[in-house]
């Protein structure tokens, strides 16, 4: 079998991190190769660059494709050349028709006249293929994201795909639609096309890859063949997370005290796709003084389970009671969920966490304006004082207070969100990767600072993806996948082996 | 302890240059007012500066700058308000009917007008804030309907004219309290005819205000090592302001004095600016027009803030509509039409953002007068309404202009 792409040597590095580390994989003419790795392994990065986003000469390394070494200069050379990328976030109109979404860009027409005529004649062919069963004037957004994803397929396939790049293709999928986009795999591949398939499911991964090429930390740590041998998930999950704990954790010695927070059967349901459920029947606890974490990947509902509950800023529909100190409390508002005790520290501090227009004494002051005060006027005084001392405690790096956070680093940005949340005085935090986007310096003082807050007697209730520093911080874990919590364990007895199973068993 | 610490010191020594280019705008602002007056000035032979045209800027532009104080609000929270012209007309009609048709007491009909504009304003508001539907949308229907209301109740005609205590509104002046005697004497020391002395007494005591609390604003910058303006800018900058405060109540009190538009409007942009910059509540609506998102994950009622954004430009629409109306002395269908675009231009040169979270009341303010200085020069300079139409579209551009550009160079 002849080798349709070969990608040699490839780094990639961005200002202070280098997201690419010599990274080589190979693709056989008419296999369906897998691309696993942790989040933040580099596939993404990889798959940019494949795809021509990260235009040639902005990385190291050569790409060969059909034996030729290619040049890609944007996302057009690479569809010119017949690769194609299927993202996660589908790349299509909802308002549109599913004849008019297949060839958005790529048009059948003369003169800009539209061909409307061989445009239906081909979508149904298209269609056929894909084995959807739909018209194709039918709008997009009338049928499930499970047939969307299929148009996406027809979409690809309507460019004369040569290599065919799908990236968590299932991530959004329920159990029989996966099984069928699966079966569409195979099909292709018998029709001789060639795909790329990045998925953390491992069952999925076993039952349509030819190979796996395992990314971890920037390189490629193996490629297994599944053909020849029977290769097991607990050999891929190994190759996943096989490195050694090289992060350091702040040392921190803890008891934690009586409950402080329940959650009892917790449901909640998408807020436009009424069909389908995110949060699935949860139940947790949070001690005084404890840092519970909650293990899992992108998607599998972490940060809807924490909006969720606070003040019900995500979802609809939403079930469950909580329990503060062992009294019910209303979690309707964001201002109720704040007087209930709560604090959330979102995952996207710039969308969601900070004003960034506004100084950083304006932003630590906000979820708690009442403090600086008095009958509804502001004392000033008062307001730069609390925001100095933070500077101070929390080490922000600045000259005044009265910068704006735009101009902030990442890191010191993270120290203004934890300290607006600090100043609103909460017994429970919940932080949505604190760590995310930060450097190794920025990550030890968050860390350091979370320890103070349990030391303080509070609760804390770290999300992440990154596992080592699950491992590192916490006392408790719960695992939790396709929203639901799948597993618990004393963090001491935990590994990213076991987390890692539990999740993809599922 | 950090680097920027090293900075800060190098801060201290006088760095005119890069204080000026991150002070651009407000400089900015004030300078092309100067600059634009001055311009007038020099072309109008003088007439621009005259007493009686001074009274008339504030007279003509009075609704102007009210409306552009809840304007101002409206546009840092997020939104805007197309209908204010229109509202202002329908007030106006409507303070006729109660008051010349039906004979009203006039201390009756005034707060029943100011609270129908106040509903107004929350029956938009309550679209735009609770049903999320775009205040474009919502506003472009008010200013169809509450132009087409106008008509209806006026039946197409002028209704007027408006009792003296209602005109006072407008064309009022604040009498003189200083006794007959004092008065002349000042007159004759001045060399001037007529003299109210109590008005340049008002005067007096607010430049001496302004500049008392701008000194403390400035000691408390130091205190909290706030970029600190250099010494020579801060003197240069106060002297200007508190010396044009004075040459205006001078020449005002060399005509009649104080109109008591002067008073309301002055009241409120004082009221407006420390709601916007000292209050809870004036931070909230900031923290929404920045990030509705982060505000509402800190626990602000983003819907709330955009409601009462909305009925207090109502009401100020309803006091402008009535001040407008008894300005003319009697009320007209037409009253109002197309104003919102002077309004909404004076906050945009005033520097506020289209994207929300940013603009002042003081910047508003100077943008109406911008504005105002601009219609009344070249109106005495005999200057067409189609030119002039084009010059105030220029000049909106340019200020925006301005602005995107500071802001790109500054990353």
């Amino acid at each position: 079998m002849s080798t349709l792409l070969q990608m040699r040597g490839i780094t990639k590095v961005f200002p202070g991190v280098r997201a690419l580390n010599n990274v080589s994989i190979s693709v056989e003419m008419g296999e369906i190769h897998a691309l696993v790795g942790e989040n933040g392994a580099g596939k993404s990065t990889l798959m940019k660059v494949l795809s021509g986003v990260y235009p040639s000469g902005s990385y190291d390394g050569s790409i060969l494709f059909d034996g030729q070494q290619i040049l890609l200069s944007g996302i057009s050379d690479s569809e010119s050349l017949g690769i194609i990328i299927i993202h996660q976030e589908l790349a299509l109109v909802p308002l549109l028709s599913i004849a008019e979404n297949l060839f958005i860009g790529n048009e059948i027409a003369k003169a800009g006249v539209i061909n409307w005529r061989e445009v239906y004649q081909r979508t149904e062919k298209l269609l056929e293929k894909v084995g959807l069963d739909e018209r194709p004037a039918t709008v997009l957004g009338k049928i499930g994201v499970g047939k969307q994803q299929l148009v996406e397929i027809a979409k690809a396939l309507a460019k004369d795909v040569r290599l065919l790049i799908l990236d968590e293709p299932t991530a959004a999928l329920q159990e029989n639609d996966s099984q069928n986009l699966l079966q569409l795999l195979l099909e292709l591949k018998s029709q001789g096309i060639t795909s790329i398939l990045i998925s953390h499911k491992l069952d999925e991964v076993r039952q349509v890859a030819d190979r796996v090429t395992v990314l971890r930390d920037g390189a490629t740590v193996s490629t297994l063949d599944c053909r020849t041998t029977s290769i097991s998930e607990d050999k891929i999950v190994q190759d996943m997370v096989g490195r050694d704990l090289s992060q350091r954790y702040p040392e921190h010695q803890r008891t934690p005290g009586e409950l402080l927070m329940q959650v009892k059967n917790w449901n909640v349901w998408h807020p436009d796709h009424a069909e389908r459920q995110v949060i699935k029947d949860i139940n947790f606890t949070v001690r005084r003084g404890e840092i519970v974490g909650i293990a899992g990947l992108m998607g599998s509902g972490r940060t809807e389970l924490a909006m969720s509950l606070f003040g019900k800023s995500y979802g609809r529909a939403i079930s469950g009671e909580v329990l503060v100190n062992g009294e019910p409390v209303k979690l309707d508002t964001v201002d109720q969920a704040i007087a209930a005790g709560l604090a959330y520290c979102t995952e996207d501090r710039k969308e969601l966490g900070l004003i960034l227009d506004d100084p950083i004494v304006s932003n630590i002051t906000l979820a708690n304006l009442a403090a600086v005060a008095d009958g509804g006027i502001l004392n000033t005084a008062e307001e730069s004082r609390v925001a100095e001392q933070y500077r101070r405690t929390m080490n922000i790096r600045t000259p005044t207070v009265f910068q704006r956070v735009l101009n902030l680093s990442g890191g010191n940005q993270q120290k203004v969100v934890l300290s607006k949340w600090l100043f609103a005085d909460p017994q429970v935090l919940i932080l949505d990767e604190p760590t995310r986007g930060i450097d190794v310096g920025a990550k030890f003082e968050i860390y350091s600072i979370v320890n103070e807050l349990a030391a303080d007697g509070r609760g804390v209730l770290m999300i992440s993806s990154e596992m080592p520093e699950l491992l590192g911080i916490c006392d408790r874990l719960y695992v939790m996948s396709e929203g639901r919590l799948v597993g618990e364990m004393n963090a001491a007895d935990a590994s990213q082996e076991s987390i890692m199973s539990m999740i993809v068993s599922e | 302890m950090t680097p920027s610490n090293a900075e800060i010191a190098n801060d201290a020594s006088p760095n005119w240059g890069r204080y000026l280019l991150s002070h651009l705008r407000e400089y900015g602002l004030l300078f092309a007012l100067i600059a634009i007056m001055v311009f007038f000035q020099v072309v109008t032979d003088g007439t621009l500066l005259k007493s009686v045209n001074i009274t008339n800027l504030f007279l003509q532009n009075s609704y102007i700058i009210i409306m552009a104080l809840g304007m101002l609000i409206v546009i840092v929270a997020g939104h805007i308000d197309l209908s204010v012209g229109s509202v202002m007309g329908f007030i106006g009609a409507f303070a006729a009917v109660l008051v010349v048709q039906w004979e009203l007491p006039v201390a009756l009909a005034i707060p029943v007008c100011l609270a129908l504009g106040a509903l107004i304003g929350a029956a938009q508001g309550y679209w735009v804030a609770y049903w999320q539907i775009p205040s474009f949308i919502v506003t472009l229907a008010g200013m169809l309907i509450f132009r087409g209301l106008s008509l209806w109740l006026l039946e197409g005609q002028s209704v007027g004219p408006f009792p003296k205590e209602f005109q006072a509104l407008s064309t009022g002046f604040i009498a003189d309290f200083i006794p007959a005697g004092v008065k002349d004497t000042l007159a004759g020391l001045f060399g001037v005819k007529r003299l109210n002395a109590g008005a340049l007494f008002f005067g007096i005591i607010a430049a001496f205000i302004v500049i008392w609390l701008n000194m403390r604003k400035r000691q408390q910058n130091i205190h909290y090592g706030i970029q600190e303006e250099p010494a020579a800018f801060f003197i240069v900058r106060n002297v200007i302001v508190a010396g044009a405060l004075l040459f205006v109540v001078y020449k005002l009190a060399t005509f009649r004095g104080l109109p008591n538009v002067l008073i309301t409007m002055t009241v409120l942009t004082v009221v407006y600016a420390f709601i916007t910059e000292r209050t809870t509540l004036g931070r909230r609506i900031y923290a929404v027009g920045g990030n509705v998102k982060a505000a509402k994950l800190s626990g602000i009622k983003t819907e709330r803030l955009t409601f009462l954004a909305f009925t207090n430009m109502g009401m100020l629409a309803a006091l402008a509509g009535l001040i407008f109306a008894a300005r003319l002395n009697t009320a007209t269908p037409k009253a109002g039409f197309a104003v919102e675009l002077d309004v909404i231009a004076a906050v945009f040169i005033g520097g506020a953002s289209m994207a929300g979270g940013v603009g002042k009341i003081i910047g508003a303010v100077v943008g109406a007068f911008i504005m105002g200085v601009m219609n009344n020069g070249m109106s005495i300079m005999g200057i067409g309404i189609d030119y002039q139409q084009v010059i105030k579209g220029l000049v909106l551009l340019a200020a925006v202009i301005f602005d995107v550009y500071n802001k790109r160079k500054q990353g």
